[in-house]
This record gives structure tokens, C-alpha cells and sequence, in this order.
């Protein structure tokens, strides 16, 4: 066992009060009565870590430190202020690129100056083995993410087709670069030369941007969860190599929270875990086979003002978004919609389905800025038996979560997943912009053709604020 | 602190994180996210021990430069989920 800079217990008490403070941050998050105090607790958890760091080194550039907190604080407040709600998946992935690019650096300012670290061995004037594993694992899980990020970042930002690009052989590369980073980090214990950690760190940038390529655009909830997860264990492993129990406590936390965002992203698409990493999936999607069998068949076609009157004469209606609702920014009217139908006497619910947007929680965030009450919002499992009830279903840019074929179908690509039941109300009422384009799994849908279900084929925003006007 | 206290530390983390986020509520998974970026940047701590300390040069500068990238997170992060945690609102009663 290596012994770490002595540190007093008050300084390592104040660490811990900081992770404590995590801790409860997003235990706060149970409900929304609670989160914005959890958020708080956050703040002020982060605030002591970062004085008491201040405090507690000789510090010989204080004004360059500010000035670096004030520069960077800036930036992050301005674009916090001014992003848009929708783009939160592209933020939230930049913000991850941003930790992981923070641990490579911190890795590689530890490599250079490890006496400031407190990881040098006196004896030897080496770094201390097992640091050198941490600090070796930490930089690799940094530059990943890093990496990794910017390509989630560009795809879900639209800079980089969401279609999965896939290299010949590539698990073939992907494994290999993998394994040969292990290696490296084993034979950095021996040999702490230059050329070993600058390798491991080029290799995981390389592992990480190979990672992300193949995997498609539906599949990319699930890869900002995991990313969101790696990037915890990277301050984790920053947090070995320093002994500092608050980059510790937190680097397991948001590890923990990512990998179980990333299970409830693939339990919710009927998707292993595994066959999201290799990638792949949406690559035939627009492809001839489901999609194009659906022109000829029979369907029924709605005005706005039929709509407007079917969901006007109902006891109940429940409006399922999906992510083609926000690309619309249809989110506004649709609020205006169901106050109407509730000043009518309808009652009116959300139903959201966990893959709905593009991130986990993303439809509700999307709600919420419209003005929806959450408590008027539900989740598939709380809601799913409710459909039989319900007179109308209003489906309005999802598709694939409403589709029966994840049921019956065993050939299908969404076999399983599980779905709500819209088919179940008494009518349904789908908006969709046109018949053709079926959702990112490119499978038809046979609620389209169903006998209670009117199709209302316009931009889901010009629909819904036409059904407005007819209930005016 | 030895290895084994630290490993101990991150251990029995990993598992109050565990039932800690299966607590958080589906509809706030989105500032679940965006919160856990703010506080993964604590790695600002390393960052400013090595821009803090003496010695090397090119340490402390990419030191600093992870301290810029570490802020734009804490603040981008810690406003940004305050910014959508004061859009959920409950139903008003009559």
C-alpha cells in the first residue's frame, strides 16, 4: 500500500461533507417538490470542494485559477441560459466531452508533476506503481469519453448523419486497440517512460471516436447514458490517484447513475446492452421492405375540425408525444390543446413512453417548459392499462412506441419492446406529417390502418394549432 | 488514506449511488443527467492542485486549462438543471 500526501482530517472531513452533499443532491431528484434544494446542496457540495482545495495548497497563482473559474463559468452560464430545452442531448453530451477532456488533462499534469500529486515514491524518485494504474485507467476512461462524446455530440446535433458508419472488421480493431490498451496500462507499472502514456491516451482517443461511430441515431439515448456513466468513472479513477474521497463518492454516484440510465434505455427498446456497443442498429432503416408495403393499404384521413370534435365529445383523452412533437416544437399549442379540452370537462393526460426523446426524461423536460403540469404527466407502466378506458388517443410525432408489431410480430426488429397500448382506446388519432416515412425502426405500423383510428397528416405544430381554432 | 480505505470509500458508493438513482423519478431523468455532469466535474480538484503547485510548467498550464473545462460544467450544468427544474409545476388547485 503507497502512502498519499498526509492530508489533516479537517481537509479530509470537508472532502467528504462535499460528497455527502452529492449524495444528496440527487436524492433530491425523487420528486420534483425536492430537486431544485437538492440542486442547491450540489452547488454548495461543490464550493466547499473547490475552497477547500484553494485553501489547502500553497497557491502560487491565485489570480490565473480565478481568472480560468471566471472565463469557464462564464461560457457554461451563457450557454446554460441560452440553449434551447430540445437540445439538451447535445448539451448534455458536450458537458460530458468537457469531464472526460478534464480527466486526460488532469492525468497528464499529474504524469508531469507528480510530487504536487503526492504520488511520487521518495525512495525510487518514480511514481508510486499503483498510481500509476489509476492515473494510466483514468486517462483512458478520460479520453474515451472525450472522444466518444463529440462524435454523440455531432450526431445528435445534426453536424454528422445519425446512419451508423461501419468499419470492415471493426470488432475485430475495436477489440484489439482495447486489449492493447490494457497492456499498456499493465506495462506502465513497470516502465513509466513517456511513450507508454502518451500512447495509452492517443489509443483511447482513437477507441473512443471507433466506439461511437457504428452506432445509430435511435440507439443514441442510451450511448449519452453511457458516456454519462464513463465519465464518472473517470473522476473516480482521478480520485484514486489523489486520495480524495469527494471525487470518490462522486465519480461512483454518477458512474452508478449512468449505467442504470443506460439498463432503463435498453430495457425500454427491448435492446441488450451489448448489441447497442456493436452497433449497427437503424442501418436498413428506410429500407424497402416494411415501409413501402404500406402505401396501398387503406386508412382513414381527419381534418382538424374532425379532431377537434371527436376529443370535445370525449370523457377522456390521452396525448402521446414523441420526439416528432419537439422537432415540430408542437409542445406550446399542444398545452393550449389540452387546456381547452380541460376547460371543456375532458380530462387529459400525458402518457410518455421512456425512449420517447432522445434522452432519458427529455419529453418531460419538453412538457414541463410548455407549461404542462407534471402531475398530469405519466410514465408507460403507470398509465399503460388506461388506454382501455380512454376514449381518444392523441399520437403526435411518435410512432414506434405505439406499435402493436413489438407484440405480435416476432420477425420484427421491435419485437418486445414494450409499447403503449393505444390501440386499446376507442379512437385514435394519429398526426403524422405523411404516410411514407415510417419511425427510425423503418417498420409499419398497423395502427394506421386500423377502423378507429382517423390519420391527421400535416406538421404535428399547424395540426394542433388548427384543432385549437376548431375548438375555439 | 491507505488504498483499501479509498477503495472502500468508492465501493460503498457505488452503492448508495445505486439506490440513491433508482429513486430519481423517470420525469426528472433529463436533470438527473445534466446535475450528475455538474458534480462530475468536481475533477476540478485535481485540476487546481496541479495548476496550484509549483514545479512544473507545463503541468500547471494544462492544469489550468482543465480548470476552464471544468467550469464551463460546473456553472453550465448546476444553471442548466436549475433552469428546467423551475419549469416543472404541479397542477394549480382550484
Amino acid at each position: 500500500m503507497h502512502e498519499l500526501a498526509p492530508v489533516s482530517p479537517f481537509v479530509a472531513l470537508a472532502y467528504l461533507i462535499a460528497g455527502v452533499l452529492f449524495i444528496l443532491a440527487l436524492r433530491g431528484l425523487s420528486s420534483p417538490a425536492t430537486s431544485r434544494r437538492g440542486n442547491r446542496m450540489g452547488m454548495i457540495g461543490m464550493a466547499i470542494a473547490v475552497v477547500t482545495t484553494l485553501y489547502t495548497h500553497d497557491i502560487a497563482s491565485l489570480p490565473e485559477i480565478i481568472g480560468a473559474i471566471l472565463i469557464g463559468g462564464g461560457i457554461g452560464f451563457v450557454i446554460a441560459r441560452r440553449i434551447a430545452m430540445t437540445a439538451m442531448p447535445q448539451l448534455v453530451a458536450a458537458f460530458h466531452s468537457l469531464v472526460g477532456l478534464a480527466a486526460v488533462l488532469v492525468g497528464a499534469a499529474a504524469y508531469l508533476n507528480p510530487g504536487a500529486f503526492g504520488i511520487l515514491d521518495t525512495l525510487t524518485g518514480q511514481i508510486h506503481q499503483a498510481s500509476r494504474v489509476e492515473m494510466g485507467l483514468g486517462v483512458a476512461i478520460g479520453a474515451i469519453t472525450f472522444s466518444g462524446s463529440i462524435i454523440a455530440f455531432l450526431k445528435l446535433n445534426g453536424n454528422m448523419s445519425g446512419k451508423p458508419i461501419m468499419l470492415p472488421a471493426r470488432h475485430l480493431i475495436n477489440l484489439g486497440t482495447l486489449a492493447a490498451i490494457l497492456g499498456l496500462v499493465a506495462y506502465f507499472v513497470t516502465d513509466q517512460s513517456p511513450w507508454v502514456f502518451w500512447t495509452v491516451t492517443a489509443l483511447s482517443f482513437v477507441i473512443g471516436f471507433l466506439l461511437i461511430i457504428p452506432i445509430g441515431g435511435a440507439d443514441m439515448p442510451v450511448v449519452v447514458s453511457m458516456l454519462n456513466s464513463y465519465s464518472g468513472w473517470a473522476a473516480a479513477a482521478m480520485g484514486f490517484t489523489l486520495g480524495n474521497s469527494a471525487m470518490i463518492i462522486t465519480g461512483a454516484l454518477v458512474g452508478s447513475s449512468g449505467a442504470i440510465l443506460s439498463y432503463i434505455m435498453c430495457k425500454a427498446m427491448n435492446r441488450s446492452f451489448l448489441s447497442v456497443i456493436a452497433g449497427g442498429f437503424g442501418a436498413e432503416s428506410g429500407g424497402a421492405s416494411g415501409g413501402a408495403a404500406a402505401v396501398d393499404r387503406p386508412y382513414k384521413r381527419g381534418s382538424a375540425e374532425d379532431a377537434a370534435f371527436l376529443m370535445s365529445q370525449a370523457d377522456s383523452v390521452i396525448i402521446v408525444p414523441g420526439y416528432g412533437m419537439a422537432v415540430s416544437q408542437a409542445q406550446h399549442a399542444l398545452r393550449e390543446m389540452g387546456d381547452m379540452l380541460k376547460k371543456a370537462g375532458v380530462s387529459v393526460k400525458y402518457a410518455i413512453h421512456p425512449v420517447a426523446g432522445r434522452m432519458p426524461g427529455h419529453m418531460n423536460v419538453l412538457l414541463a417548459e410548455a407549461n404542462v403540469p407534471y402531475d398530469e404527466v405519466f410514465e408507460l407502466e403507470d398509465i399503460n392499462s388506461e388506454f382501455g378506458q380512454a376514449d381518444v388517443a392523441f399520437v403526435i410525432g411518435a410512432n414506434d412506441v405505439t406499435n402493436p408489431a413489438a407484440k405480435t410480430d416476432k420477425t420484427s426488429p421491435i419485437y418486445g419492446m414494450p409499447i403503449l397500448d393505444v390501440a386499446n382506446a376507442k379512437s385514435v388519432l394519429f398526426v403524422k406529417r405523411s404516410m411514407g416515412g415510417a419511425g427510425y425502426a423503418g417498420v409499419d405500423n398497423e395502427v394506421f390502418y386500423m377502423d378507429n383510428t382517423m390519420m391527421l397528416l400535416a406538421d404535428a405544430k399547424k395540426m394542433v394549432e388548427e384543432i385549437v381554432k376548431s375548438l375555439d | 488514506m491507505d488504498f483499501i480505505s479509498i477503495l472502500s470509500i468508492f465501493v460503498l458508493a457505488c452503492f448508495v449511488g445505486y439506490y440513491v438513482v433508482w429513486s430519481v423519478t423517470p420525469a426528472l431523468h433529463t436533470p438527473l443527467m445534466a446535475v450528475t455532469n455538474a458534480i462530475s466535474s468536481v475533477i476540478i480538484v485535481g485540476a487546481l492542485v496541479a495548476s496550484a503547485e509549483a514545479g512544473s510548467a507545463a503541468a500547471k498550464y494544462l492544469g489550468l486549462l482543465a480548470v476552464v473545462f471544468a467550469s464551463v460544467n460546473i456553472f453550465g450544468g448546476f444553471a442548466v438543471t436549475e433552469r428546467m427544474l423551475a419549469m416543472y409545476k404541479k397542477k394549480e388547485r382550484k
